[in-house]
C-alpha cells in the first residue's frame, strides 16, 4: 500500500491522530507523513476535517432531513450546473447525484423544521429545473460517518486471559 | 471428595494470579487479554441467529457439517495446505479441543512432547494428561524467539516423539518463515518427529504471508494442523476450532470425539460457513487496525527504552522489561493500573519479557503505553 493511503487510512478513522501517532502506526517517517497528509489535501482527496456529530444530545441542536429533488434538464443546462446552484446554499450538508427514482439526494440541515422546509419550498422547488421534490426529516440518528451513536460497549472480557 | 492424582497434580495456570491482581481494581487498562476486542463479523452473527430461528439445535455428524469442511479446505488452499474434506478435517469445540485430541491421538504414555518456550500455556498440561513427558526447547530473544535446529539438538529434542509448535505465537508475536521451517521440518524427518502446529493466529500476519510447517516436504503425513475462528472471526466465545492432517491422525482424534464431545457446538458451525464465505473484507480490516496498533505499541517500547522487537503475527509485543518480570508487571499493575502479562508465565525463555496484547482500543493502548513510559521513567 502507498504512503498516502496508509495515511488516510488513518485519517479516515480519526482525523486528529497527530503526525508522531500517525508515522508510529504506519512505519512512515513523521516527514513523510505529512508530505502525504499535504498532497492529499492539494490533490483535493482530503476536503476537510470534521467531527461526528450527534446533533440529538446537543441542546439546541439541529434538525436534519434527507430532501430527494428531480430535475429535468435542457440542453443549457446539466446536472453539474444544476448541483453546483444547490450546493452554494449553506444548508446543504451534503448532496449526491444518485441512481434511482430521483436524481438529487440532498441531506439539508437547519435550526428548526420550519427553516428546513422553507428553505425547500422557496430556494429548491423554484428552481426552473427542478420538477419535484420528496422531503424526509431524520427522526433519529444511529449512526453516522461510520461510527455507530451509542453510550459505549461495555468490554466484558476477562481482564487477564491466555 | 478424594481427586485423582492427576488433577490434584495440575497446577494452576500462572496467568490466574494477574488475572486476580487486575481483577481487584477497577480502574485498570488491560494490556493482558488473549482475545480480539472487536465482535464477530455481524454476517456471521446473524447467521447464527437464522440457524436458531430455523430451529437448527440437533447434533451435527462428528467431523462437523460437511458444508463447513468443505469451506474450511478451500480456505486452506490460501496456505497451500489441500485437505480432503471428507477425512481429512475435524471440526472441535474451540482449537483447544483439537490440540488435547491431538495430543490423546499421538501421545503414548512416557513419550517425549518437545515444546518450544515461551508459547501458550496449555501445551504442558495437555501432554501430561495424555501421560507423555514435556521435554522444554527454548526459543531465544537474540532469535527474536524463532525455533532453529540449534536449540532443538542443544535441549536432545532428537530423542523426542513429537513436537508442539505455535507460530504465529502467543506470547511472543514471533512468525516463522519457510526458510526457518525447512530447518525444523529437516530435523523432524531426520529424527522422525511428528508435529502438532497450532496455527491459530494464521490469519493475523503483517506484511509476509503465513508459513507453515505441513507444506514442508515430507512434512504433511507428519503434521496435525490446528486453527480455529477464535482469532481471526473474533468468535472466541463461539468455541469454534478445527483439525486438518492426514486421515489416520483425523481418524483417531474423531474416535475420541465421538464419545467426548459427540460433535462441536451446532450454531458456531453455521456462523462459520458464513464468516468463511462473507468475511474475508471484515478480517483484513480488523488486520489492518491490528498492524496500525502494532507499529505504534512497538515504536512506544522502543522509545521508552524498552527492547521490543518487530512481532510479525498474533496481537502480542513482546518487550524486554529488563529483569525480573514478575515484579515488574505486579509493580506497574500497582503504580499505573495497567495490566500485562509477565512472559516467565510463558515458559523457560520468556523471563524478563512481558506479554503485551494489543488487541485493544487505539485511544487504550496511547493511554496504557504513557503511563508504562511514566513507570519506567520512574523506577529510574
Ligand atoms: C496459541 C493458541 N492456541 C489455542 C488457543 C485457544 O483457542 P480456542 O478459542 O479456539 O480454543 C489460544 C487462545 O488464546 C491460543 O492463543
Amino acid at each position: 500500500m502507498d504512503a498516502e493511503r496508509e495515511v488516510l487510512d488513518v485519517l479516515a478513522r480519526n482525523a486528529r491522530e497527530d503526525i508522531d501517532d500517525i508515522a508510529a502506526q504506519t512505519g512512515l517517517d513523521a516527514d513523510a507523513v505529512a508530505e502525504a497528509i499535504a498532497t492529499l489535501e492539494a490533490n483535493h482527496v482530503v476536503h476537510g476535517y470534521q467531527a461526528v456529530v450527534d446533533w440529538d444530545r446537543v441542546d439546541e441542536g439541529k434538525i436534519r432531513a434527507v430532501a430527494e429533488i428531480n430535475v429535468e434538464l435542457d440542453r443549457e443546462t446539466g446536472y453539474d450546473q444544476v448541483a453546483d446552484r444547490i450546493a452554494k446554499f449553506p444548508a446543504v450538508d451534503a448532496l449526491h447525484l444518485v441512481s434511482g427514482d430521483y436524481d438529487f439526494a440532498v441531506e439539508v440541515l437547519g435550526e428548526t423544521m420550519q427553516d428546513v422546509s422553507r428553505f425547500i419550498s422557496e430556494q429548491v422547488a423554484p428552481m426552473p429545473e427542478v420538477t419535484q421534490t420528496v422531503t424526509h426529516y431524520i427522526m433519529e440518528t444511529y449512526k453516522d460517518g461510520g461510527v455507530r451513536f451509542e453510550d459505549g460497549d461495555d468490554d466484558d472480557r476477562l481482564s487477564v486471559s491466555p | 471428595m478424594r481427586l485423582s492424582d492427576r488433577a490434584r497434580d495440575l497446577p494452576e495456570s500462572g496467568i490466574r494470579k494477574f488475572f486476580e491482581l487486575a481483577e481487584a481494581r477497577d480502574d485498570v487498562i488491560s494490556l493482558g487479554v488473549g482475545e480480539p476486542d472487536f465482535s464477530a463479523p455481524w454476517a456471521a452473527r446473524t447467521a447464527a441467529i437464522d440457524s436458531l430461528e430455523r430451529g437448527k439445535t440437533s447434533y451435527t455428524s462428528n467431523r462437523g457439517m460437511a458444508a463447513l469442511r468443505e469451506r474450511i479446505a478451500a480456505h486452506h488452499e490460501r496456505y497451500d495446505q489441500p485437505y480432503d474434506p471428507t477425512d481429512e478435517v475435524l471440526v472441535t469445540t474451540g482449537a483447544s479441543e483439537a490440540v488435547d485430541l491431538a495430543l490423546r491421538a499421538l501421545v503414548d504414555p512416557g513419550d517425549t512432547v518437545a515444546v518450544h518456550e515461551p508459547t501458550y500455556i496449555s501445551y504442558g498440561p495437555g501432554i501430561e494428561l495424555a501421560g507423555g513427558e514435556r521435554l522444554t526447547v527454548p526459543t531465544l530473544a537474540a532469535d527474536d524467539f524463532v525455533l532453529t535446529r540449534e536449540q532443538l539438538e542443544a535441549s536432545g529434542a532428537a530423542d523426542a516423539d513429537l513436537l508442539v509448535l505455535c507460530y504465529p505465537n502467543n506470547p511472543t508475536g514471533a512468525t516463522m518463515s519457510d526458510e526457518a521451517f525447512a530447518e525444523v521440518a529437516a530435523f523432524c524427518r531426520d529424527n522422525d518427529l511428528r508435529v502438532i502446529a497450532d496455527e491459530i493466529y494464521a490469519a493475523l500476519t503483517y506484511g509476509t504471508d503465513h508459513a507453515s510447517i505441513a507444506t514442508q516436504p515430507g512434512m504433511r503425513e507428519r503434521t496435525v494442523v490446528i486453527n480455529g475462528f477464535s482469532k481471526a472471526y473474533a468468535m472466541t466465545g463461539l468455541r469454534l476450532g478445527y483439525a486438518l492432517g492426514p486421515t489416520d491422525a483425523i481418524d483417531a482424534m474423531n474416535r475420541i470425539h465421538q464419545y467426548t464431545m459427540l460433535s462441536a457446538p451446532t450454531t458456531p458451525q453455521y456462523a462459520a460457513i458464513e464468516a468463511l464465505d462473507s468475511c474475508d473484507d471484515e478480517v483484513a480490516e480488523m488486520v489492518g487496525e491490528y498492524n496500525r496498533r502494532r507499529r505504534l505499541v512497538v515504536s512506544r517500547f522502543n522509545e521508552m527504552g524498552l527492547d521490543t522487537f518487530e512481532p510479525g503475527g498474533a496481537f502480542y509485543a513482546f518487550p524486554n522489561c529488563g529483569g525480573d518480570d514478575e515484579a515488574f508487571a505486579e509493580e506497574l499493575l500497582e503504580a499505573q493500573g495497567v495490566a500485562v502479562v509477565p512472559g516467565s508465565v510463558f515458559g523457560a525463555g520468556g523471563e524478563g519479557h512481558l506479554r503485551v496484547s494489543y488487541a485493544t482500543s487505539m485511544r487504550e493502548l496511547k493511554e496504557a503505553t504513557d503511563r508504562i513510559a511514566t513507570f519506567v521513567a520512574d523506577r529510574e
